[in-house]
């Protein structure tokens, strides 16, 4: 693409479209509707078993989870029935709230893997203060903390377009929490601002990710719908005070 | 063991102390006859009157370079390096022929079996100890019908750097080859051994018979590393044994990944001196019409001894029994078997057989064996980053037979490493 054909910044990277998903023959979304434009971060609040995960899920293409009804597109295309490798090459990433252990596979080979090219690993790890974990099997007895920068070192080598965070900050210390905001921060190139082209969905509870990482639009999930789409802080602030269950009543 | 080394104990004291070398062979011989007929306990049995083959005479060659009789890429394929570059010594027999022989450092000495026992009157007393000649008809057999094989030795405080390479090839069909080999790690000494076998391509049908006898003395160190490459006619019924010292360390890591007909093997270390360390590690791949019957053994029979048992086994349609056992008889041992096996084609199958056993209460012994298919979460966390479904699958699978081997030189892992990439690019 040359600089002057440059995606213009009202471009949609995704639109979910009245999606209904499956998850072991049971309907857990029941119509979600969504878009997220060019350089936009989004975040997903809502009650346990909403939905919420579910939602990135079907995104990412996992084939436990059934898209029933509606699509999902991506820079245009329609990506409904790929599978995820084929969304990770076109630029969807997504972080793991429970990776797997893979025995004998290094989180330096897996971090390369992700990369796909070359990268200065070194230098990355070094950021992400995994130096030592290098050679360790990816995820083998790592703590939540350090599952959690193991994944966003991961991502950092695939860079994304879309990132699609399930609650990032949740059992993250608060020394973790900066390192892991800042890598957020990186990955969402929150420190452009006119030159941004990433975009995220970040699902959070607590909402402090919030202060590393400003969030464009809010969408609170309930019973598998978005109930509500708006400035995040309100939202939050909304839930913190009068709790789902309004929330869910308010219909804006 | 009455037949070892007593301490502080000369060969020549030892011999008057033991029976007589014709009174000794009189008896193996006696033993091995009455054991001609007797099955192993496990494995398919093996008519031993189908091989029919006298063996064509090789010529010996002074140079790995001048070996004539099999192609320079088999051996190759066995995991020779040609050159003889980063090794302390080669050997190659070629069907039950010895035609090289060589050790390039001072410190280790390599001869063939039959040489070793004309040349050391003592050498005798390393045979048919740490494996009994009766132990089926196999061991017997190559004790009847004579043998070949390396007797390698480490001498005191003699350390190689560089692993000793040993190949042991077939070349004709319908051969019993009969193998006996001894490895002696004097006192305070290492050494390090990579030993490939491999048949030609038109060896329709073969048997390797293989004894193994290991001496690690007090504080000495060996590590042996086999590579097995045979052809689908292949019958394999290797025996060995090793008997570890105070402070002495013994690591096995033998890899099979390429057919054969049957394979059948368990192979004993006793730890008998304070402290003594063995570890097996196992990589087994079986085909379809592979028949893999693989343990090991330890025996630990003094304090503080430790023993690590690992195996690793997938079937793509073949089926492995994959065998462990632990004995501990002496207070303070420490020991961990564990037994992982991956099916990723049906048609075989898979047995893990873990077994503890303790004679005294103060040990420390435990146990894990897994036995499943791929989990199908892992193939989707790698293909969330980007890999297909077939690549995510070979990344797992190349990381279950990536055992990490403890206690190698760095010149060791990456060779064995290697070698490893070589069997698994051509295995699956
Ligand atoms: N693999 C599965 N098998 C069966 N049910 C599932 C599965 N995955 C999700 N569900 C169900 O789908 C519903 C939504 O789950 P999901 O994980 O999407 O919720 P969530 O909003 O992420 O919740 P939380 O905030 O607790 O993470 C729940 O009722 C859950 O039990
Ligand atoms: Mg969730």
């Amino acid at each position: 693409m040359s600089e002057r054909e440059e995606e213009p910044r009202d471009q949609v990277v995704l639109e979910v479209r009245d999606l209904h998903v499956e998850v072991e023959g049971r309907e857990i979304l029941h119509g979600v509707d969504l878009m997220i434009k060019f350089g936009e971060t989004h975040v997903l609040f809502g009650p346990n078993g909403s939905g919420k995960t579910t939602l990135l899920m079907a995104i990412m293409g996992f084939p436990r989870y059934r898209v029933t009804r509606g699509r999902i597109i991506f820079a245009g295309e329609d990506i409904t029935g790929l599978e995820p490798h084929l969304r990770a090459q076109r630029g969807i990433g997504i972080m793991f709230q429970r990776p797997p252990t893979i025995r004998g596979l290094a989180l330096r080979d897996m971090v390369r893997l992700c990369a796909g090219g070359e990268i200065d690993l070194s230098a990355m790890a070094e950021e992400m203060n995994l130096v030592d974990f290098l050679d360790r099997d990816v995820n083998y007895g790592f703590s939540g903390g350090e599952i959690k920068r193991s994944e966003l070192l991961q991502l950092l080598a695939q860079d994304p377009r879309l990132v699609l965070l399930d609650e990032p900050e949740s059992g993250v210390d608060m020394e973790n929490l900066q390192l892991v905001g800042r890598a957020i921060r990186k990955l969402l190139q929150k420190d452009r601002r006119r030159t941004r082209t990433k975009c995220g969905l970040i699902i959070t509870h607590t909402g402090y990710i919030l202060d590393y990482v400003e969030a464009d639009t809010g969408h609170v999930m309930c019973d598998g719908r978005i109930v509500c789409s708006g400035n995040p802080r309100e939202q939050l602030e909304g839930i913190r005070k009068f709790g789902f269950e309004e929330c869910a009543r308010c219909t804006r | 063991m009455e037949g070892r080394l007593r301490q502080g104990e000369s060969h020549q004291e030892r011999g008057e102390r033991m029976a007589s070398p014709e009174d000794r062979i009189r008896e193996l011989k006696e033993r091995a006859m009455r054991a001609a007929g007797k099955p192993a306990p496990y494995g398919p049995d093996i008519d031993l009157s189908q091989y029919s083959c006298t063996p064509q005479e090789c010529a010996y060659a002074e140079e790995l370079s001048d070996i004539r009789d099999v192609d320079p890429e088999e051996l190759a394929r066995s995991g020779v390096d040609i050159t003889g570059k980063g090794r302390s010594g080669s050997f190659v027999q070629l069907d039950n022929t010895i035609v090289h022989r060589k050790a390039l450092e001072k410190g280790v000495e390599i001869l063939g079996t039959t040489e070793a026992l004309r040349k050391y009157d003592w050498a005798w007393e390393y045979f048919w100890n740490v494996v009994q000649v009766d132990a089926d008809k196999y061991t017997a057999d190559v004790e009847l019908n004579g043998y070949e094989g390396y007797f390698i030795r480490a001498l005191p405080g003699s350390r190689t750097v560089y692993p000793l390479q040993a190949c042991l090839y077939i070349r004709s069909p319908r051969l019993v080859q009969r193998v006996h080999n001894i490895i002696i790690a004097e006192e305070n000494s290492e050494l390090h051994i990579i030993t490939g076998c491999a048949s030609d391509h038109r060896v329709d049908m073969a048997l390797h018979l293989g004894i193994s006898e290991f001496y690690v003395k007090r504080n000495a160190k060996i590590t042996f590393t086999m590579i097995h490459n045979w052809v689908p006619g292949m019958d394999v019924r290797p025996r060995s044994g090793a008997v570890v010292e105070e402070g002495g360390v013994f690591l096995s890591n033998y890899i099979v990944m390429e057919p054969v007909r049957s394979l059948q093997l368990y192979p004993t270390a006793r730890l008998v001196g304070e402290g003594a360390v063995a570890r097996f590690n196992s990589v087994l791949v079986a085909r379809p019409g592979v028949e893999m019957d693989v343990g090991s053994r330890v025996v630990l029979s003094a304090p503080r001894c430790s023993a690590e048992v690992v195996s690793r086994a997938i079937t793509l349609g073949g089926s492995i029994v994959a065998r462990g056992h632990l004995r501990g008889e002496a207070e303070k041992v420490k020991a961990h078997l564990e037994c992982r096996g991956l099916i990723l084609e049906e048609g075989g199958g898979m047995l893990a057989i873990p077994e503890l056993e303790a004679t005294v209460p103060n040990v420390d012994m435990s146990h894990e064996a897994a036995v499943g298919k791929i989990a199908q979460e892992e193939i989707e966390y790698l293909m969330a980053r980007g890999l297909s479904e077939e690549e995510a699958t070979a990344t797992i699978v190349r990381g279950f037979l990536n055992v990490r081997i403890e206690g190698l030189p760095p010149v060791l892992e990456r060779e064995i490493q290697k070698m490893m990439e070589i069997s698994q690019r051509s295995a699956l």
